[in-house]
């Protein structure tokens, strides 16, 4: 004779439970922290270094870098301005809630404003790993396709940010906007957009005031809590 | 290749569960798996194979049902599953529309055995042989 069992239980429970302790960590600290995920080659180390500089003005700001081999990532945040950690996954396709706990120990989060962590590049498996940031930002390119929203839907449900890198490169490649705006919307409608190129920084202000804002808006709750 | 920490998660539940509940050992495992996590079966299925072993859920059958990826029409509230490439609703056309299902995975149950059936089955085995 067997007994059933009711279970129902996320299967991400454990990582979720060390994203829960990554956030308190983030928050008693007064960091607002952003996972960056896309493709590889969408510029996701490119808009580091374009948004560095310009946080830089007025914030601390550090950058965890995640990369299955090299440092390569992490020199490039350092030369922009920020505070790095590299996590070299050694093969693993994405980042989890324990490796961004590793990489917390490694920095001064009492020193730090903001925390960009830059996922591995991959649109599948980033998705399903909470790591205990703020906002998750993906960021698209131009020449990827319009197709992506329907390719890849599980990445774009749980964003809360979506750039469009490359419009540079519109007029050279068949990307319809309006398509690909349409994807997004069905698969998640609270999404904040920004449309840039970090080659020539066109758009790529907007995209520094939403971060700038999102730090503020934390800064002034905490200072409402103490 | 995120198959592997996906089956550890569901082991590791299957085991907290089945701790909890004194059973002797677990026979099956059922699994809800949303289209959109991306899980494939067979993956799964050859990671539990492997590190299942030696736990109490050593054995023990997985079931996997898939929930496929749904949208809900904001327009006209029809309910679809999609097509690849195309999001608008088939109904009326519009591309205003939101996900009804498919996300997540979870363990929706456990089938475990108990201690003095487990013992029973044992000894019948070995009257068998």
């Amino acid at each position: 004779m067997t007994r059933k069992i009711p279970v129902v239980e996320e299967i991400t429970k454990a990582n979720d439970e060390i994203a829960a302790i990554n956030r308190t960590r983030l928050d008693e600290a007064g960091v607002v922290a952003l996972n960056l995920m896309a493709s590889p080659g969408a510029g996701k180390t490119s808009l580091i270094e374009r948004t560095v500089p310009r946080l830089a003005e007025n914030l601390r700001v550090g950058v965890v870098g995640g990369d299955i081999a090299t440092t390569l990532d992490a020199e490039r945040a350092a030369d922009a301005g920020a505070i790095a950690v590299q996590i070299t996954t050694g093969g693993a396709c994405h980042l989890d809630a324990p490796m961004v706990r590793n990489a917390l120990a490694q920095l001064p989060l009492e020193e730090l404003d903001v925390l960009v962590v830059e996922n591995v590049g991959n649109l599948i498996c980033p998705a399903s790993f909470a790591l205990g940031t703020h906002a998750n930002v993906l960021v698209a390119s131009v020449p990827e396709g319009d197709d992506k929203p329907f390719k890849h839907p599980r990445i774009y449900r749980g964003v809360d940010v979506l750039v469009i890198n490359k419009i540079d490169l519109l007029p050279y490649v068949d990307f319809d906007m309006r398509r690909f705006h349409e994807g997004v919307r069905a698969l998640n409608e609270e999404l904040a957009t920004f449309e840039l190129s970090c080659r020539t920084g066109d758009g790529v202000e907007p995209w520094v005031e939403w971060v700038r804002q999102r730090v503020g808006a934390c800064a002034t709750a905490a200072r409402g809590a103490s | 290749m995120h198959e592997l920490p996906i089956t550890q998660g569901i082991l590791d539940l299957v085991v907290e569960h089945a701790g909890r509940a004194g059973a002797a050992r677990v026979t099956d495992v059922h699994v809800v798996a949303g289209e959109l996590s991306g899980v494939v079966d067979e993956c799964i299925g050859f990671y539990w194979e492997i590190i299942s072993r030696e736990t109490i859920a050593a054995g023990a059958c997985l079931h996997i049902r898939r929930v496929p990826l749904a949208f809900e029409c904001r327009g006209c509230g029809a309910r679809f599953a999609h097509e690849d490439g195309d999001f608008t609703c088939p109904t009326c056309g519009d591309a205003s529309v939101r996900v009804a299902s498919g996300d997540g995975v979870r363990v929706e149950a456990i089938d475990v055995e108990e201690v003095a059936d487990a013992v029973t089955t044992g000894q019948n085995r070995a009257e068998e042989t």
